[in-house]
């Protein structure tokens, strides 16, 4: 009998073109490489100087997001870009698209939005696939089953030129999340406790298989939230076994197989799950019934605490300087803090259940004085179903701010930013210094809290509004 | 790239953990199409104030630390982003080496790729090198050794395969297309892309 094997295993030995020695990494194929315009125009003027064609187009998936402006506007030929440079980078984009062949899903698609939430929503994110980006958050798409990770600009080059990559194999940990999540508590609470519990480097050489009652219970938007921030545990990769839940989020969509080729599809992708007596190099276990809705309240995923709780006090250089920069009293309540700016959106939290949770709040209130809220959907198809079911008119009311989609101010490079001092809750997924823009002060949170600190003007309990 | 079979200098400390790929280069200047000329925005935000100037109190700021080439950092180093233009703004700036307890996946990726070597080395080796900074050291990459100032070594680990792209400036994408045969075969018998 073979050897019991994980999710990992399986689709590791899928895509080995030549296996791995102790003197050299495996040559693995890769399925589909998504594309954006920041993480790319070093490797298209490397192919471009070397003569060399993209080896799959047809696997290359491209869009633009993160140097891309979120404005309101009736035509996205009129948006502001910000700067020269991002103009030229999304003008290149464009243009290295066109010469290698590439389907782009540039400024008048309706299909365009933040990479990591249009592959899914074209069903181009597959169980069983190898998935790659130049892009952290890549791990999205192990939500699906697909094996989602991310490179840098070479290793894209590399992609473009040869559709493989040189790798050596991670170790595998299983993050085994028991029970249910509490009413009120989401998926981003739950991963945010997660890193907490294992550390920003908790992850580090591993592929997290996130398992259990828990997991199998969240709906695949939920489960991207989750494997998305799995690089913020210093993870290669997360992965959840495609079951049920999974085929009916691909059913249809334009990418997936169709007719008999989508029933033998659904077949092979609900044998792709770690066998029962599989073993993972490391495991760790949590209880969903346990969890409460979470909060940083330093400069990195893991300083984080529940939203109730009390900010920790430690003699550390590191920690230390985390709180100057954040100007947060060690011993006081995060409700302590007033709030300047909520942002809703990112490849976290930027898809319709995450807008609509955040609606869910917001509805019947008003955004406090002094406070700006920015909703930014995921992608340009979240933004119509959201408008669809009028959830842009109870942000409208609410007083926050309706815009295009586009990474907007998860990252400040695009002109959406937080001020520097200003103080800002947010459901994306780094709280890095600066990553808002300089100076900007990051506390992440679900679109539930962030709603509910808009309202209230300080970080906020969104159960206390319910 | 460029080969690196050894590397003299003295060094300068960071003594903070989980330094991220934001610090080490902040995003608005990623809108760069270009790899060149990015050890400007180097550590940007640690090393001026709002108004440009630099900042007294920051290691890299430090007149004596103008020329080293050996980074010591605290534990996780470039955690964060894939942007490859850390390593590209660490090696502009002059720096060939990082020492750490640990690196993040992507970034020790993108590093070798680039001819910057991460060493790791050991909690007691690391300790005293947070607390003598501006001490020369030798790396000897063939070896995967680093010499230290009273005449000791440490052997740190490396991947083989790295460390051979590093010693000889191999270009990684040579080598991989050398399997485009391999690649071929395995297109014919897979459905590839799902």
């Amino acid at each position: 009998m073979a050897a019991a094997r994980t999710l990992l295993d399986k689709v590791w030995a899928d895509h080995v073109v030549v296996p791995e020695t102790a003197a050299a990494p495996a040559v693995l194929y890769i399925d589909l490489h998504l594309i954006h315009e920041v993480t790319t125009p070093q490797a298209f003027a490397l192919l471009r100087e070397r003569g060399i064609a993209v080896r799959r187009p047809d696997l290359t998936l491209a869009t633009m997001d993160h140097s891309t402006p979120t404005t309101p506007v009736s035509s996205f030929r009129d948006l502001a870009v910000v700067g020269e440079s991002a103009a030229n980078q999304i003008r290149q984009m464009e243009e290295n698209c066109r010469e290698f062949g590439i389907e782009l899903y540039g400024f008048d698609s309706e299909h365009r939005g933040i990479v990591h939430v249009i592959g899914p929503e074209l069903g181009a994110s597959q169980p069983g696939k190898t998935i790659v980006c130049g892009d952290s958050h890549t791990s999205t798409h192990g939500a699906f089953g697909a094996l989602a990770f991310g490179i840098g600009t070479t290793e894209v080059g590399h992609v473009l030129a040869t559709q493989c990559l040189l790798q050596r194999k991670p170790k595998s940990l299983a993050v085994n999340v028991s029970g249910r999540l509490p009413d009120g508590v989401t998926a981003k609470d739950l991963i945010l406790a997660i890193i907490g519990e294992i550390g920003v480097d908790g992850g580090t050489g591993h592929v997290i298989e996130y398992r259990g009652e828990a997991i199998r219970a969240l709906d695949m938007e939920a489960r991207m939230t989750i494997c998305n921030m799995s690089i913020e545990a210093g993870a290669r990769a997360g992965l959840i076994g495609p079951d049920d839940t999974t085929l009916e989020y691909l059913a249809g969509r334009p990418r997936v197989p169709q007719g008999a080729d989508w029933d033998a599809a659904a077949e092979r992708w609900l044998g792709l799950r770690s066998d029962d007596d599989a073993e993972f190099d490391r495991s760790v276990s949590i209880d969903a019934a346990k969890q409460q809705p979470m909060v940083t309240f330093g400069t990195n995923p893991g300083m984080v605490i529940g939203v109730n709780e009390l900010v920790p006090d430690l003699d550390d250089p590191t920690f230390r300087k985390a709180m100057d920069y954040m100007k947060i009293t060690p011993g006081k309540p995060m409700s302590a803090n007033a709030v300047d700016v909520v942002f809703v959106g990112s490849c976290t939290n930027g898809r319709l259940s995450d807008l609509q949770q955040a609606a869910d709040i917001l509805n019947g209130h008003k955004v406090a004085d002094g406070v700006r809220m920015l909703v930014v959907p995921g992608s340009q198809q979240v933004k119509l179903r959201a408008e669809e079911l009028g959830l842009h008119r109870i942000f409208a009311a609410a007083g926050a701010e309706w815009r295009e989609s586009g990474c907007s101010m998860c990252l400040g490079m695009n002109g959406d930013t937080v001020a520097s001092g200003q103080l800002s809750v947010s459901t994306s997924n780094r709280n890095f210094e600066g990553r808002q823009g300089v100076g900007a002060r990051t506390i992440l949170a679900s679109p539930a809290t962030a709603a509910a600190s808009a309202v209230l003007g300080h970080v906020a309990d969104p159960r206390t509004l319910n | 790239m460029d080969a690196l079979t050894t590397l003299t200098s003295r060094t300068v400390v960071l003594p903070i953990r989980d330094i991220d790929t934001d610090q080490i280069i902040p995003a608005r200047f990623l809108t760069t199409t270009s790899r060149e000329g990015l050890g400007a925005a180097l550590f940007h935000d640690l090393r001026f104030d709002q108004h440009g100037a630099e900042r007294e109190d920051f290691p890299l700021n430090d007149p004596d630390a103008r020329d080293c080439r050996i980074l010591v950092a605290g534990n996780n180093f470039g955690c964060g982003s894939s942007r490859e233009h850390a390593p590209w703004a660490l090696l502009d700036y002059g720096f060939r080496a990082v020492i750490s307890t640990e690196f993040a996946d992507i970034f020790q990726n993108n590093a070798f790729k680039n001819g910057l070597l991460p060493i790791i080395v050991d909690v007691d080796t690391h300790n005293w090198l947070l607390a003598h900074p501006g001490v020369e050291l030798r790396v000897d990459v063939e070896a995967a050794q680093l010499e230290l100032p009273d005449g000791g070594s440490v052997e740190y680990p490396i991947d083989a395969f790295a460390r051979y792209c590093l010693t000889q400036g191999i270009d990684q994408l040579g080598y991989l297309q050398k399997h485009s045969d391999a690649i071929s075969s395995y297109e014919e018998t897979h459905a590839c892309g799902g």
